[in-house]
């Protein structure tokens, strides 16, 4: 009798405890895949010497799974915003140019292209050759169709398109001939090739939302939302062939199932593990390292209290232990930025600024007393809870700034309340999050010109200001990156935000396969990667 | 009998042991349960610590500590707002009966008719993420059921003999229903109360695990289970100390309620 109450308990107890995992795997949605601000497209810069491994054991053909944490938001390569959407139509689309992995901006389906000394006129030469998967060859008209596409010129554009606002810059869409385009500016802009990696897709062509058709090395074949997004090696392609004869992205809800599937082997690439995860990885995954390619910082909003005292600002920049944090979040592996712009973005990287806020206790107290917050300080960091990374930062910064007498409660708000309080309303405190950027250095620093729409932390120097004018403005080179990095010490100077990091991406890929390579943009190129010869 | 004293005593040490816990948590922890040691990750129970560290080298023993006291406070809250609130209501309708009562028990069903984590995130997607705010969705929540225990035993009580003669003797309504009916319903409400409990705690965990409920660094044993979901294969310790504590608080009221 007793033996029958108490099986009657502990079956009671297994529901209750599977209750609540249950109901728990709902919630926990995506981690880690986009540590990203809605910032802009999918481009950054930063050199990645990865070493590959020679091509000489390469074979062809096979196929592979790839793990991808989000689920497309478009199809369509003019209307995807999300940079999980981009990372995985790199495979199928290419602009006129394209990024390589050293974050240098090489030709595509135009074979060459000259932009005038004043930045005013672009002219393209196409590459003979190129066609779309459905084996038509791309035109003149095609690209003209793209590209107005994109910069909303067309008489009648699709809202949803997303319209570059550098794009908007583009006047006219000229065909000269057959094989030559010509792009008239309304202002100079020395800088719009990085945003020319747009997808060129056929004129007129009304099935990109459900059947995408682009020159990449590889074909749609399908896409089941919530699944799958199946791609084939595309033979007729004009550059280097894929490797691999199919490639299957296999979209999960969490990390966490993610990572369970991939201790079960049925993965070959899984680009977001955390940490921790790595260092449980069978025996039958090599960890590849490479960087996010984010500036990672706790965001102060400096238009509201406190944080519209620089020294309120210059205090908790003092008081981060940046080393600490990358210990606890990242194994070590992230690397230290001082500036809104990540460090491998080598030749605007502004490297005079490195230490200005070296961890100093008694150097934020004494500027926190000057700000008459002497007695102590408390303030709310807004954290978007679906990205870990930034919660697990979040907390660590709140146990480091008890040592300077602040006091820093966490809020977690769901991603969503997070664009619209934070990024649009900007009626917060502090955030973290990781911003990205695209391959144009003013992309890292335009958000902090005053009136920029998204200027959400609020920053306001009229110097800074006038020296992005400039920026833009120079045609020539070395005079730019002058002003870029002076742009960066402006930030820096003014405590605009506390920077901490680029995070380090970890990706779990099968011993069997080589050639993963990383890019100093946000994509996942599935062209390059291969099985070894046994 | 010795059966059922052997249940009572079994349910009364695993709720001891939690009570002592919660109890000396409010004025001692082994450890800062937020302080962090980064050189101490995610090691396994030791004597140092005794359920093992986490992932930010935080003492879980601590924690569990620290998360129980949460979660104590926010699911006694709960019910305590289900309780009150669902008792008021029931008494109303049951010793009143009529449009008051088909009015109230309407509202009741609609509530009952959703699901109860449904409710509990719409409320909460409209008041905002916090230990406070999930007190007050997770109390909204609680209140039918308790409303509708409560107006059945009323319905049976005013036709009782002594209700009626209260009623001759002269004594007020309020007199009736809280004095004189209120306490023959109580063991009635008493179970009421621990099921409710029960449910409260779970729901707690269910909330701060899906990021709902108490914000980090602060503890509660829900939100550290959803933190140790990361670590199963590396540190099962962590996932197991919270899952314990909240298998003992309710198989330990269970078995209480059970047999009393």
């Amino acid at each position: 009798m007793k033996v029958k109450h108490f099986s009657k308990y502990l079956f009671m107890v297994a529901i209750l405890v599977s209750a609540i995992a249950l109901s728990g795997c709902k919630g926990d949605k995506s981690d880690k895949n986009t540590n990203k601000a809605p910032a802009t497209d999918d481009t950054s810069s930063k050199e990645q010497d990865h070493n590959q491994a020679s091509d000489k054991d390469a074979i062809y053909g096979g196929s592979i799974v790839v793990e991808i944490t989000q689920d497309l938001d478009s199809l369509d390569p003019h209307k995807a915003v999300a940079a999980g959407t981009n990372e995985v139509l790199f495979n199928v689309y290419e602009g006129l140019v394209k990024p390589n992995e050293n974050g240098d901006l090489v030709s595509a389906v135009a074979s060459e292209y000259q932009i005038s000394e004043d930045g005013k006129m672009y002219t393209f030469t196409l590459r003979d050759g190129v066609k779309f998967h459905n084996g038509d060859a791309v035109t003149a008209e095609d690209v003209k169709y793209s590209i107005e596409r994109c910069a909303g010129l067309l008489e009648e554009t699709d809202p949803s398109v997303k319209v570059e606002s550098a794009l908007s810059n583009v006047k006219e869409v000229n065909i000269l001939d057959d094989k030559t385009i010509q792009l008239v500016l309304d202002k100079g802009d020395t800088e719009l090739l990085a945003y020319l990696t747009s997808a060129i897709v056929p004129a007129n062509y009304d099935k990109l939302d459900t059947e995408p058709m682009g020159t990449g090395p590889f074909k749609f074949v399908s896409y089941a939302p919530l699944e799958s997004f199946v791609v084939v090696k595309n033979e007729d392609y004009w550059g280097d062939k894929a490797y691999l004869d199919q490639v299957t992205f296999k979209i999960s809800a969490n990390t966490d199932s993610a990572f369970m599937e991939l201790m079960a082997g049925s993965i070959d690439i899984f680009p977001y593990l955390t940490d921790d995860q790595a260092t449980q990885l069978p025996d039958t995954y090599n960890v590849e390292v490479g960087n996010m390619n984010l500036v990672q910082a706790l965001f102060l909003n400096n238009g509201a209290e406190p944080f519209n005292d620089m020294k309120v600002r210059q205090a908790v920049s003092y008081a981060l232990d940046r080393q600490g944090i990358l210990d606890m979040v990242a194994g070590g592996r992230g690397t230290i930025i001082d500036t809104n712009m990540f460090s491998a973005f080598k030749k605007y990287y502004n490297t005079d600024l490195a230490g200005t806020y070296n961890y100093n206790v008694e150097k934020a107290k004494a500027l926190l007393a000057e700000a008459g917050y002497g007695g102590g300080l408390t303030f709310t960091i807004t954290v978007p809870s679906n990205y870990q990374f930034h919660v697990d930062t979040a907390q660590i910064i709140v146990e480091q700034l008890k040592a300077v007498g602040i006091t820093a409660k966490i809020q977690l708000v769901e991603w969503n309340s997070w664009l619209e309080d934070v990024y649009k309303n900007r009626n917060y405190q502090a955030t973290i999050v990781g911003l990205d950027s695209n391959l144009a250095p003013r992309d890292s620093v335009e958000r902090f010109v005053s009136t920029a729409s998204n200027n959400f932390i609020n920053y306001n120097n009229p110097d800074f200001d006038a020296t992005f004018e400039k920026a833009i403005a120079s045609t020539v080179d070395e005079e730019k990156v002058e002003y870029y990095k002076q742009l960066q010490a402006y930030l820096t100077n003014d405590a605009a935000s506390a920077y901490i990091q680029d995070p380090p991406l970890l990706v779990a890929v099968n011993k069997k396969l080589a050639g993963y390579t990383f890019y100093p943009v946000y994509v996942q190129d599935m062209a390059k990667v291969y099985y070894i010869s046994e | 009998m010795r059966k059922k004293n052997l249940n009572f005593i079994l349910g009364a040490i695993l709720i001891g042991i939690v009570l002592l816990l919660v109890l000396v948590g409010i004025f001692y922890t082994p450890y800062d349960p937020n302080a962090m040691n980064g050189s101490i990750k995610n090691t396994a129970p030791s004597f140092a610590h005794w359920f093992g560290t986490d992932n930010f080298g935080r003492d879980i023993f601590s924690r569990v500590m620290e998360g129980s006291r949460t979660t104590f406070f926010v699911a006694i809250a709960t019910v305590a707002i289900g309780t009150i609130v669902g008792t008021l209501v029931g008494a109303f309708t049951g010793y009143y009966g009529g449009a008051l009562d088909s009015v109230l028990m309407r509202i009741n069903d609609g509530i009952t008719s959703f699901p109860s984590i449904l409710l509990t995130l719409v409320i909460i997607s409209i008041f905002g993420i916090g230990k406070y705010n999930i007190i007050l969705a997770l109390g909204i929540v609680f209140i039918p059921s308790f409303a509708r225990v409560v107006r059945s035993e009323y319905m049976v009580q005013k036709e009782m003999d002594y209700v009626k003669m209260a009623k001759l003797m002269g004594a007020s309504d309020i007199r009736i229903l809280f004095i004189h009916i209120l306490p023959n319903i109580s063991s009635m409400l008493f179970s009421t109360i621990t099921i409710g409990f029960n449910n409260a705690v779970l729901a707690e965990a269910g909330m701060s695990y899906l990021g709902l409920g108490v914000q980090p660094p602060d503890a509660s044993l829900g939100r550290m289970l959803s933190e140790a979901q990361a670590y199963l294969f590396s540190a099962p310790w962590y996932a197991i100390a919270p899952g314990v504590m909240i298998v003992i608080t309710v198989l330990g009221i269970s078995l209480i309620n059970e047999e009393r």
